[in-house]
């Protein structure tokens, strides 16, 4: 399937507004008939498409490829590639618990096994309910309150083990 | 529109004209500031400040390095000069610090800060209290980031003047060249020959690529220069594409900055706004765009090659050198890619010359360094020091020393390609080759400091487990080899290696070190290597003792409940395995069988009842 047209159509299904949303970013970008040109808008078209469908299902991945005359093998090479980037459904709440080497001489693994263990979930996962995942990131550069959690945009530094009920608990 | 240098030098002069109010109180609003809560303080500050109709101006600034203080607010008293940092601010210090600012006193109970740092483009020089000079962080904690004006009534813009209108590229490269200005993000190659190189070809298109993808874990420099003060790295990549003869510039940032992507994508606007960037520069046949790329999350990006591919939307793979991205780069054209703080030294070397900026520094590494110093050091934050300060005065005088009074055991510099120093090594002045001479090296200028309570084979295993994971996966010894490194150091932190072990480990990093195909593979044996040269006992303890000196590798510790025990019970309520029987008033025990080593009941103990063996 290589038709821009059914693949916006398959992505439609997933829902409407948002595959509107994403064909209108990649028709505002400046394509060519360059491949290799169009390749550079992919990254970014890539993190459009997660920021408005939270991760990348296939159809999103056949969709891009298409709209910049790329195969999906190049467009999925790139996914894998890159962490920033994932195929699978993420929780409501994204728990980030910064894996860094500041955060790693305070204490960092050790709330990776309470989160583990509080959440019953292993890190890279989500929750069967789809309310939480657990992901590690390299640091998001609040080294001086480390160890440090994200959950979503939120920051929570200095962070113990006591603290992780009280961190759930906030996502409500 | 600013179209001309005459334009430029009024537009300056007019706003040093301008009346500046009685006080001005700086409020840094970094990502950790933010994080730190620094806005409702920001807010308030506001509020009180208007409600009073006080003659003070608020303005938002970038990270002053402070990080251990934050939240930090600087309130300068415009008549004097003066001014007063306060550090871990609170919202109802607030109020006491507003009344206090016209008056020029610091407000009672509350943290204040000297400042650590001297500005050598001020004339002013080190004291024993300021060790710190800034060159690259000028203006970070400064001016607001999101007004162009205040970049320009900070010098701003008057370099790009001075090479477009009274030097030629060839006059750019050679004081680039002379001021022996090196790479710094991790090589220290020669930014001026780097230069020189991309100018020598003769191409249609030419670009100017900054390296912006940040990915050592622990280091955050040029964030901070990014939000802070996005206009110098603007202003010189214009200088560099004016000195090689390019156009457009890209600037590869990573995702994981949300707010300096922001604070990027404002300057770009306002500098094209004010013919700053963009079409025929300040009047002249000089015409320079900026576009910004977005990493997502591969440390091996970093490489120039790798991330050459990652701008181009490809995997970010890295390819043998030569050919050098100076002669065949981005789409095939000759690219200079520098990172984020060597292009923040350009200005300042254009601006007050080459002779200046060697004064700063060692005779083989000139001008400043930007480290970010974290980890068990009492004060966390950015640090920038003229090259040849010795690790001592950063990690103590700047510093503070080490946490909770702790004994200092290592510092590890160059992130996961670089290595440990030991405590006999602190008083080396540090440049590009006492690092390398030490088994460590520059890199991008992360510091983490480590006490007694850190294991360097659990340390090695970390910084390996990093490289496993970024390992782009392309060259056998980078992805075999590092995957085989890591089992080992795992079988020493279990207490399973043998003498054997270390000499694989040994044999194994230096086979990688030599064929592995880019720079993050062959340093990745590094933290190997230098733990094993500079703690060679601490591997031995684990394998002929059994033991984990820092109590750290799990597998080798037992906890046991002591005749200080009372039975309070708290260290049973507490277990998260359920392992530990007694009842009240009674001595407790722990089931070894069934725990878990994770401490907890040696830290909610109030007795010391509880051994770590």
């Amino acid at each position: 399937m290589s038709c821009p047209i059914k693949s916006k159509a398959e992505l439609a299904k997933l829902s409407p507004e948002k595959a509107e949303e994403l064909d209108a970013y990649l028709t505002s970008l400046p394509l060519t008939e360059d491949r290799e040109r169009n390749r550079g808008f992919l990254i970014q078209s890539l993190h459009k498409a997660q920021e408005i469908f939270t991760y990348l299902p296939s159809v999103v991945q056949i969709h891009v490829a298409n709209r910049l005359g790329l195969h999906l093998a190049e467009v999925y090479g790139v996914i894998s590639f890159y962490s920033y980037f994932t195929d699978k459904p993420v929780g409501r709440y994204k728990i980030n618990i910064c894996t860094g080497t500041a955060c790693f001489v305070k204490g960092a693994d050790k709330l990776v096994e309470e989160f583990q263990r509080y959440l019953g979930i292993k890190l890279g996962e989500t929750g069967t309910d789809g309310k939480f995942s657990l992901t590690g990131l390299r640091c998001v550069g609040a080294c001086s309150m480390a160890p440090v959690v994200m959950v979503n945009d939120r920051v929570y530094g200095n962070v113990t083990t006591k603290m992780v009920p009280e961190i759930i608990s906030d996502c409500k | 529109m600013i179209d001309s240098p005459a334009k430029l030098k009024s537009y300056t002069e007019n706003l040093s004209k301008n009346s500046k109010p009685a006080t001005t109180i700086l409020v840094s609003l970094g990502t950790c500031g933010i994080a730190a809560g620094t806005r409702p303080i920001n807010d308030l500050l506001k509020s009180e400040a208007a409600s009073r109709k006080a003659d003070i101006e608020i303005v938002e600034v970038g990270c002053m390095g402070l990080c251990h203080s934050e939240p930090s607010i600087e309130v300068v008293n415009n008549a004097t000069g003066k001014s007063i940092i306060y550090g871990k601010v609170k919202v109802e210090q607030v109020p006491a610090i507003i009344e206090t600012a016209s008056k020029g006193i610091e407000a009672a109970s509350c943290t204040v800060i000297n400042r650590s740092w001297f500005y050598p483009e001020e004339n002013e020089t080190a004291t024993s209290e300021k060790i710190q000079a800034r060159i690259v962080l000028k203006n970070t904690g400064k001016i607001n980031p999101e007004i162009l004006d205040h970049y320009i009534a900070n010098k701003g813009y008057q370099a790009l003047s001075k090479v477009l209108f009274d030097m030629t590229p060839q006059q750019v490269l050679d004081t680039v060249i002379d001021s022996g200005l090196r790479g710094r993000g991790g090589g220290g190659f020669p930014t001026g020959k780097k230069w020189a190189f991309a100018a020598a070809q003769k191409a249609d298109q030419k670009y100017v690529l900054c390296n912006a993808d940040e990915g050592d874990p622990g280091a955050f420099m040029d964030r901070a220069v990014l939000e802070g003060d996005p206009h110098s790295v603007l202003e010189a990549m214009a200088i560099t594409g004016y000195a090689i003869g390019s156009d457009t510039g890209v600037i590869y940032i990573r995702a994981e900055y949300p707010l300096a992507v922001k604070r990027l994508e404002i300057a770009i606007d306002q500098a094209k706004k004010q013919g700053l960037l963009g079409k025929n520069i300040l009047g002249s046949k000089f015409s320079f765009d900026i576009m910004i790329k977005y990493g997502a999350g591969a440390f091996v990006c970093g490489e120039e090659t790798a991330l050459i591919h990652s701008v181009e939307g490809k995997r970010g793979e890295p390819t043998v050198k030569p050919p050098f991205p100076a002669i065949e780069g981005l789409w095939k054209k000759p690219t200079v890619v520098n990172n984020v703080e060597t292009f923040a030294n350009v200005c300042a070397i254009i601006r007050n010359g080459a002779a200046w900026f060697k004064k700063i520094g060692t005779a083989g590494s000139p001008g400043t360094k930007v480290f970010a110093l974290a980890g068990k050091v009492k004060k966390v934050g950015l640090v920038e020091v003229p090259m040849g300060t010795t690790l001592r005065q950063i990690i103590f005088n700047v510093g503070g020393g080490i946490m909770n009074d702790r004994k200092f055991k290592a510092v590890q510099t160059g992130g996961p390609s670089g290595g440990c120093i030991k405590f006999d090594q602190l008083d080396t002045e540090i440049d590009y080759e006492s690092l390398k001479r030490l088994g460590s090296m520059m890199g991008s200028g992360g510091m983490i400091v480590m006490d007694e309570d850190d294991c360097m084979v659990n340390v090695a295993k970390f910084f390996l487990e990093f490289t496993l994971d970024e390992s782009c996966g392309k060259c056998t010894p980078c992805r075999i080899g590092n995957k085989r490194l890591y089992e080992m150091l795992h079988k020493i932190c279990d207490g399973r290696g043998t003498r054997e072990t270390i000499q694989n480990l040994k044999d194994l990093s230096n086979s990688i070190k030599d064929t592995a195909l880019c720079g993050l593979g062959q340093t990745s044996p590094n933290p190997v290597l230098s733990t094993l040269a500079q703690f060679e006992h601490e591997y031995l303890a684990h394998i002929d003792e059994k033991r984990c000196e820092a109590g750290v590798c799990k597998k080798l510790l037992k906890y046991e409940i002591n005749n200080s025990c009372v039975g309070c019970t708290l260290c049973a309520r507490n277990c998260p395995a359920n392992c530990i029987a007694g009842s009240v008033k009674q001595k407790h025990s722990i089931d070894q069988s069934r725990c878990i080593k994770c401490g907890v009941c040696m830290d909610v103990c109030k007795f010391h009842a509880v051994d770590r063996k």
